[in-house]
């Protein structure tokens, strides 16, 4: 029996694909990881990541809302509390989701699993590596969108046919974070660097237009949240969600796309520069 | 005739800073040869490992992998390579046999030819009856012989093996050494890193010794030996106190006399009549040994230092 003396046509067809130094278009093979090992492990944090926004929604719209009664909507059409909320909910858990599985998971695989040392040892190249665990991350985010969803008919929250586009735009949500989030965590170097992320990520979500309208804030402060990522996909899940489109549409979409292509240029730039120096 | 070289190295450099971990080596590789790096720890051997594969980057010097820099041609050069790191980075995760597929799944190979061959590699690594273990159920010798199973499952043409029985227990450093003898039998160019004297004799066909980033000598074990030493060597001790005022009196007794804090030796190339003149000077030994001359003798030689500090 030999074990090695090579000749196999298909280890001869695999070193005949074409290569680029830094990818080797098989980031399928880094999902197919994360979904084998997904298999018997993250269950439980799969589900609790889940429930978060579901609680508070059902806290809030369903505890809150009726003392609070009905707000104005994007565009300006009365909608009761829940429904204004349950879009605003909808982005953090797309947030969440991508964020958790792009910083802790990446931060135990980088520095405590070594996963990515192996892999950059094989024919992948460490674009293939962020793509594929960005595409995880980006998994998890449409689950979570998927079953909160759900929830929203349930509860009947969804009134137009176009809310089930808040899919699709939970998932740009999720890249953005995801390719970003990843690219940070490669600066991490301690557990307590990575509590950073919990202090940034914790406001964001109580201050990005979540729970009222941004015009509370004076002007400066508006800017400032404006200027958050989170703000412009809690208000592009919320004009989806009615089916209420604007110029605005297109600028939070915008703002997503240039985060998602600015977020995997520093991501890979970064698995390069810490795995291939 | 030679068979052509896999391995092509001139001047290779790396430094990180100030500190020049590799200085300027050179050296070739034959295809189907078994060729090692020995040094102490610190001497380079593990930066000159992760530039041929292509995940260090080198400061200066040239470098060529079967026809290819690695440094422009990561992902390709890797195609024709086999990794077993320092440190087991297994797939914790994955079960045992899961760890063999989805590594291949890196090389973008297909199932199809990864189900037959994880399960012919785990016979070969001896590791059957755990196919559906936990990774962090294994042994130390036995995760290190999936680290090597799993670098098989391309069929490279070049093995790396950086310190391949590092903290490994002397049974299972043999099960190693013949697994690896094997797939030197099978044609597979080996490249490994030891700071193990025997592990270097028993496997390598030629070696480097390398201290400080340089190459201090090369040659195959036996040649290496015949030059840096004499056949034999006699080890005396004396008691700690003692070992350094005796070495004095003993010189002109054999070729050479080395004097360490713990013993002396004498190199000799007939270690029983070596001996017999010690104790013709009234020295008295507290232990004597004469055995042949080995590589730790070689590096003690060239560098004045042992190897395992």
């Amino acid at each position: 029996m030999s074990v090695l003396t090579g000749g196999h046509s298909a280890t001869e067809a695999a070193r005949e694909r074409t290569f680029g130094p830094l990818y080797s278009r098989n980031a399928l093979a880094v999902v197919a990881r994360g979904l084998m090992a997904a298999k018997s492990s993250t269950w439980l944090i799969l589900v609790s990541g889940f429930f978060e926004p579901v609680l508070y929604l059902i806290s809030m719209g369903v505890g809150l809302g009726p003392i609070v009664g009905t707000v104005a909507g994007p565009g300006g059409q009365e909608i009761s509390y829940a429904a204004y909320i349950a879009p605003a909910l909808l982005a953090v858990s797309a947030m969440n989701g991508a964020v958790y599985d792009s910083t802790w998971n990446v931060f135990f695989k980088m520095n405590f699993a070594k996963l990515y040392q192996g892999m950059l040892y094989t024919s992948l190249g460490p674009l293939d590596v962020a793509i594929g665990e960005i595409f995880l991350a980006l998994l998890r985010g449409l689950l979570y969108a998927t079953g909160f969803t759900a929830v929203m008919a349930v509860m009947g929250l969804i009134t137009t046919p176009w809310a089930i586009l808040v899919i699709p735009a939970s998932v740009l949500i999720a890249f953005g974070f995801a390719s970003f989030g990843m690219g940070i965590t490669s600066f991490m170097k301690t557990f307590q660097q990575m509590d950073w992320i919990n202090f940034f990520m914790l406001p964001m979500f109580l201050f990005s237009a979540t729970f009222y309208p941004i015009t509370v804030y004076p002007q400066y402060i508006q800017w400032l949240i404006q200027a958050m990522p989170l703000w412009h996909g809690v208000e592009l899940l919320r004009q989806i969600s009615i089916g209420s489109f604007s110029p605005a549409t297109a600028v939070h979409i915008a703002y997503y796309l240039v985060m998602i292509a600015l977020g995997i240029m520093l991501t890979t730039g970064r698995l390069r520069k810490l795995f291939l120096k | 005739m030679n068979p052509p070289a896999v391995i092509t190295a001139e001047n290779l450099t790396k430094s990180y800073g100030e500190l020049t971990a590799v200085d300027g080596i050179s050296f070739e590789v034959s295809a189907g040869e078994s060729f090692g790096l020995l040094g102490p720890n610190g001497a380079g051997k593990s930066t000159t490992m992760k530039m041929i594969g292509g995940v260090s980057h080198r400061t200066s010097g040239k470098l060529s992998i079967m026809g290819l820099d690695p440094e422009t041609h990561g992902p390709e050069v890797r195609a024709h390579l086999g990794v077993v790191p320092q440190q087991d980075n297994l797939d914790e995760e994955l079960k045992v046999r899961e760890n063999l597929i989805v590594y291949g799944r890196y090389f973008g190979l297909p199932l199809s030819y990864l189900r037959p061959k994880a399960d012919e590699l785990l016979e070969f690594a001896q590791l059957t009856d755990k196919a559906k273990s936990r990774v962090d159920a294994l042994s130390g010798g036995m995760k290190r012989r999936l680290t090597i199973a799993r670098s098989l499952i391309n069929e490279p043409k070049i093995l790396l093996l950086d310190e391949p029985t590092t903290g490994l227990d002397p049974q299972a450093r043999h099960i190693l050494w013949d697994r690896l003898f094997r797939l030197k039998e099978q044609g597979v160019t080996l490249i490994l890193t030891t700071h193990y004297m025997d592990e270097a004799e028993q496997l390598c066909d030629r070696l480097i010794v390398v201290d400080k980033g340089r190459i201090m000598a090369e040659g195959s074990p036996a040649s290496l030996i015949r030059e840096y030493s004499t056949r034999e060597v006699v080890e005396l001790r004396f008691g700690s106190e003692r070992n350094t005022t005796i070495g004095v009196e003993l010189e002109g007794v054999g070729e050479r006399v080395e004097t360490l804090p713990d013993r002396v030796l004498i190199y000799a190339d007939d270690g029983e009549s070596a001996l017999e003149q010690v104790s013709a000077r009234r020295l008295r030994p507290l232990t004597s040994l004469v055995r042949r001359s080995s590589l730790e003798d070689v590096f003690l030689r060239l560098t004045g230092r042992s190897l395992v500090d």
